[in-house]
């Protein structure tokens, strides 16, 4: 039955046909608008799913893939031809994409009521998830690259979405940017690869022929010599995944992009926008892995390790309940990627899938917060508990599963991280990057479940801390997929349960994810010491949290307990002062030089240089003109003059007189008669 | 074909010109229709034209006349996979300038319509010309409405900035004039194509380096190539929006296409020795211009670098095909790359007429163009908006959209070849957003309004019928770029073969 993974090809077109329509003619029917959306991701989520459920039990689907041709374009003599798939890759996606981005679609309606633009609200984001579900089902890395840059741009129009405000708008333009210089170098890897192989498909890629080709063929780089070219590809098309998927050095966008609309923060930085990053780490994985000794595997597990560490010890100083959120998801994108820097590849992925639903309940719950309390400050939040129970139980499952309690999602996918984190590092002994990345991730998981304690107890336990709070619980539009979510949230991670974990593993399948996803690679056997001490280390996080701030509920006009950090709060408050470099080393010189250059073209020397060649020809015309008036026309002018002076004189012989002429005659007739008898023939 | 059809391209806009002339003056409405109608001819010639093109089938639509037998100057014309996308492109955006113009136009309509279509006449003219002599003709007819459109209907510095790009683009004229005739006394034909099959200066290098660097200078003036821009801004901020439309549109495609059409052909060892200047060059364009333009606070002047940088990338294209003559296994990449730099060529005409057509409009209204005296415009002038923010878009290379395709195609060759001038010029990517969004879009619409412009009204409905062909071929070129590679990519493995 080949039929039916034939329509892939129609999961992108139905939100896309949504956008179109909602921007080209229903913008001023606000509810035709909405059903119109709902319409092109709900039957884009039902034919996904249909795909996905066909597809698990469809062993050469997993193995081999589907691909199903859209054009191609000529390149010389040869052609690139770009389409659509299903793969096992794919599939796992597919399962979360669409059916996250339907929940967000519904809760929107209720979160965005009123809006002046609300329309054009769901024209973008039914864009953006077509540039999502085309990322997922593309067949190779153009087209790839093509829904990348689609979402950047959706990214750009929704965190930007309350244009009005100044910081919306630098927030928008700030993300564009940011993410499009990992782009730049994204697309020289792409570049890359495409001159080496001839090919962007990835299934050509990733043939053996190919893979094996890569392995022999170097490249050299100026100041490094001669290297491998896999690892240098793998490097550049991480730069993308930096970029997208908020890691150091290029996370700075996705704090600010916190100024969107809250189904934007939740479809942005749970769903869809910065899993592309982990996704296509994942999707390019045989080339990452493919000299899993060269830079290749050491840039991603420490980027992705080091941000882990370094976003979560931000999130312990922010105030904002958003901005919490996002350094929570810029910290487990770093889970992520620092789990493909192992080659934890299963687990990598199935971390994306649960934290996608996780975090965007979380996202969604902390929207549900903000439209009851009307402030996104928790130092003026308080005691929301009790009129917002829907919100406060749901959003203490998509904590617990963050924190990684079992037996919630994001237990089982953090704990398959770290156990393979954990084999690698036996393997390879202390002095190894899986060592690192064990160490700062089980430090990560102790901070997580701290910050994360921190934020449900300063926003739903004690009293209000601002009196203008009247909080309400949400509309239904809200709150049910609220709920919807929270129930993946709390049985996901049974999917994932180990094979050889006592009657759950046996019941669930057998690692069903493992089975769907990863063929190609052993599964990470159950450890219980590093099980039993990620348990230990999210339930001393969560203590601690309690402790501080649960024990005694914060009062009103009383301080953070964690200013009594001192400089070390200064410090992460200010998110280690990072912005204010780039602002004052990268951004301003580039302006400045910028504006150097236009001097240099149009005051100082380029186009003084015309000027001054267009000068010196009508200055030499102007020679021309003095040449011509003294000298040529001197000339002409003097032979007249002489001519007029000859003239003068002869006239002086023009008598008029008969015997004057007469005598001149015969002098004349004298003088050539004598030349003629005396000079010599 | 069995009619003259790129005659009647070319010279219907040359006998509508003439009967405009002979209208009286007061009747301006008629004048207007008639011209626009005229227009029309060649636009629906050309689209028959693309459509009726054989892929791969080489010059196509010959038609050849003795015209001066004493030197062999032939009325030789014809047209291929290269020039066809750009024929349509001049018939596309002279019908949408007319059009527009006939709405903005109000002193001296005649002389207006009358040198907008003589204009026309020597665009085709050049697109069409397979013989020098011919070629230089249209080549210089082209220049004369210009500088009067630019002179008569300009801005302040009109005179100035006319009599700048006349004496400018004339000065490269002259030297190209000088190489021409050297061409012709070492071949002993004016004819393009036999010329170039005959390799003039074969034998001796440095006379063809000489020719070579001659020529070259017309058409980097044209293009137009750092060092050699500075007339463009000046020219674009005084040109009349229609004036700037066809400067920016078809005008620097005249140098490109020189490039491909002359150049390459003629002189694929001196362009193989020179490609790395030329590269270099090319390179310095694009992130020069893109950083100039980010420094602009005037809207259209802005957009003026911008062309600078884009014209950059089909420069490199070209360059880096020509770095690899000669070796045979990079066929493939110098096809791309070469593709890029026509499709690139196309794209910038439909995506920089549409900028230079919005800018218009905001003049029109606004009467400024500095950029610091926007802001928050969105909410006020949401069509305008949205407009604008398609095409500045399509400016930066958002997939998707048209202009993505040819960049992406430039920098898959270039890389392939030469590397690192890729990887320089993608530096001009990142800045080309920030131009685009921070300068443009930020301070224009973003932001809190700005109360001066409470009586801003939004775009009308001519304005509207002159953009939407625009942004419908960025969207679906961008989408289905097939449509327009296929056609370029006949023509440039033919080319490439020939080399």
């Amino acid at each position: 039955m080949t039929e039916l993974y034939d329509w892939v090809r129609l999961i992108p077109l139905f939100p896309f046909l949504a956008f179109a329509i909602i921007l080209l003619f229903t913008q001023r029917n606000q509810k035709l608008s909405t059903y119109l959306a709902w319409a092109g991701i709900g039957i884009t989520w039902l034919l996904g799913w249909t795909i996905v459920f066909r597809a698990i039990g469809d062993k050469h689907v997993l193995e081999e893939g589907f691909r199903a041709p859209i054009f191609s374009i000529p390149t010389g003599r040869g052609l690139l031809e770009l389409g659509f798939q299903v793969d096992a890759l794919t599939t796992a996606m597919l399962f979360m994409v669409p059916f996250v981005c339907l929940m967000i679609f519904i809760y929107s309606k209720g979160y965005m009521h009123g809006d002046p633009r609300y329309s054009r609200f769901f024209a973008y984001i039914s864009l953006f998830a077509t540039g999502m579900l085309g990322l997922i089902v593309s067949d190779n890395l153009l087209l790839l690259y093509i829904f990348w840059e689609v979402m950047g741009l959706c990214s750009y129009l929704l965190i930007g979405f309350w244009y009005e405000k100044p910081s919306a708008m630098k927030a928008g333009l700030k993300a564009f940017i940011t993410t499009r210089i990992g782009d730049v170098i994204m697309f020289l890897g792409m570049l890359l690869l495409y001159s080496v192989t001839g090919t962007l498909s990835f299934h050509e890629i990733f043939s053996e022929e190919t893979l094996h080709f890569l392995k022999e063929t170097t490249v050299w780089l100026p100041l490094v010599g001669t290297v491998s070219v896999a690892p240098v590809i793998a490097v550049l098309l991480f730069g993308g995944a930096v970029g997208k998927s908020a890691q150091f050095p290029l996370h700075v966008w996705l704090p600010d992009a916190m100024e969107g609309p809250t189904p934007v923060s939740a479809l942005i930085h749970a769903a869809t926008m910065v899993s592309a990053g982990v996704y296509l780490v994942a999707r390019m994985f045989p080339i990452f892995a493919l000299l899993p000794e060269t830079a290749s595997m050491s840039v991603v597990a420490f980027i992705g390790g080091f941000t882990a560490l370094l976003a979560a010890t931000i999130a312990l100083a922010q105030d904002d309940i958003k901005r919490v959120l996002a350094y929570s998801t810029i910290s487990q994108l770093g889970y992520m990627i620092a789990a493909l820097g192992v080659g934890a590849y299963v687990a990598a992925t199935f971390h994306l899938i649960t934290h996608a639903f996780f975090k965007a309940l979380l996202f969604l719950g902390s929207g549900s917060v903000i439209h009851g309390a009307g402030t996104q400050d928790m130092m003026e939040m308080g005691g929301l508990r009790k009129k917002m129970p829907i919100t406060f139980w749901t959003f203490v499952a998509g904590m617990l599963a963050l924190a990684g309690v079992p037996p919630f999602a994001g237990f089982w996918s953090k704990d398959e991280i770290l156990a393979h984190a954990f084999e690698e590092f036996m393997h390879k002994g202390v002095m190894s990057w899986p060592f690192f990345v064990w160490l700062v991730l089980s430090l990560g998981a102790l901070l997580t479940a701290f910050y994360m304690a921190r934020q449900v107890f300063l926003t739903f336990y004690g009293e209000p801390r601002s009196h203008h709070m009247h909080a309400h619980e949400s509309p239904k539009v809200m709150t049910y997929p609220l709920i919807a979510l929270a129930v993946f949230a709390v049985f996901l991670g049974f999917v994932g349960v180990p094979e050889e974990f006592p009657v759950l593993g046996p019941l669930f399948g057998h690692n069903l994810f493992h089975h769907i996803v990863g063929h190609q690679y052993p599964a990470t056997p159950l450890n219980w010491g590093v099980m039993g001490l990620s348990v230990l280390l999210a339930l001393t996080g969560l203590f601690l949290g309690w402790l501080v701030y649960g024990r005694n509920p914060l009062k009103e006009g009383q301080p953070d307990p964690m200013t009594k950090l001192g400089p070390v709060y200064t410090l992460l408050r200010n998110k280690y002062y990072i912005d204010e470099f780039y602002s004052k080393f990268i951004v301003r010189p580039a302006v400045a030089l910028a504006t150097l250059l236009f001097r240099f073209d149009n005051s100082w020397v380029i186009d003084p240089f015309v000027n001054l060649v267009g000068k010196i020809g009508v200055w030499l015309s102007d020679l021309g003109r003095i040449f011509d008036l003294n000298i040529i026309d001197g000339i002409v002018n003097g032979v007249a003059a002489v001519t007029a002076w000859f003239g003068k004189i002869l006239r002086l012989t023009q008598t008029g007189k008969a015997q004057n002429y007469l005598l001149v005659a015969i002098l004349t007739v004298l003088l050539l008669l004598g030349l003629y008898l005396y000079l010599p023939m | 074909m069995d009619f003259p059809i790129l005659t009647l391209i070319t010279f219907v806009p040359l006998l509508g010109s003439l009967i405009v002339l002979c209208m009286p003056k007061e009747k301006e409405r008629l004048i207007k229709q008639f011209s626009i109608a005229v227009s029309f001819i060649p636009l629906i010639l050309s689209i028959l034209l693309w459509v009726n093109l054989e892929k791969g089938g080489g010059i196509q639509f010959e038609e050849l006349v003795a015209w001066i037998p004493a030197i062999r100057v032939n009325y030789h014309v014809g047209a291929d996979g290269l020039s066809v996308p750009l024929i349509f492109l001049t018939a596309l955006l002279t019908t949408l300038s007319l059009f527009y113009s006939s709405f903005t136009i109000k002193n001296r309509v005649k002389e207006f319509f009358f040198l907008f279509l003589l204009l026309e006449m020597g665009m085709f003219g050049v697109f069409v010309s397979l013989d020098f002599v011919l070629f230089y003709v249209f080549w210089e007819i082209g220049l004369v409405p210009m500088y009067f459109l630019i002179g008569v209907w300009g801005g302040p510095r009109r005179e100035y900035a006319a009599i700048k790009f006349f004496i400018y683009t004339l000065v490269g004229s002259v030297a190209m004039l000088l190489a021409i005739i050297g061409i012709y006394l070492n071949t002993g034909t004016f004819d393009i194509i036999q010329a170039a099959a005959m390799r003039p200066f074969v034998e001796n290098f440095t006379l063809g380096a000489l020719a070579f660097w001659a020529i070259f200078l017309a058409f980097a003036i044209k293009v137009p190539m750092f060092p050699f821009h500075t007339w463009l801004p000046d020219a674009h901020v005084e040109a009349p929006t229609a004036g700037s439309v066809i400067l920016a549109g078809i005008l620097l495609k005249l140098g490109c296409y020189g490039f491909f059409r002359v150049l390459l052909p003629m002189f694929p060892e001196q362009f193989h020795r020179f490609a790395p200047i030329i590269a270099v060059l090319a390179v310095i364009s694009i992130v020069y211009g893109a950083m100039v333009s980010m420094a602009q606070w005037d809207l259209k002047k802005l957009i003026a670098y911008s062309s600078v940088s884009h014209m950059g990338y089909v420069m490199l294209g070209l360059a880096a095909a020509a770095f690899a003559i000669g070796s045979k296994d990079m066929l493939t990449s110098q096809a791309i790359a070469m593709n890029g730099a026509v499709f690139q060529m196309f794209n910038h005409g439909i995506i920089t007429g549409a900028l230079f057509f919005l800018v218009g409009v905001i003049y029109e209204r606004a009467h400024t163009r500095d950029l610091k005296a926007f802001g928050g415009l969105a909410s006020k002038v949401p069509y305008y908006y949205g407009i604008m923010l398609v095409a500045g878009l399509a400016s930066l290379g958002l997939p998707g959209l048209a202009g993505f395709w040819g960049e992406f195609f430039v920098f898959r060759g270039t890389f392939a070849i030469a590397p690192v001038y890729a990887a320089v010029g993608v530096i001009g990517i990142v800045f080309t957003a920030a131009y685009i969004l921070w300068k443009v879009i930020q301070h224009v619409f973003l932001g809190p309004f700005n109360e001066k412009w409470a009586n801003l009204t939004d775009m009308e409905t001519y304005e509207k019928i002159t953009l939407w062909p625009l942004v419908i071929f960025m969207v679906l070129f961008g989408l289905y770029p097939p449509l327009i590679v296929d056609t370029i990519n006949a023509a440039m493995t033919r080319l490439l073969s020939g080399l």
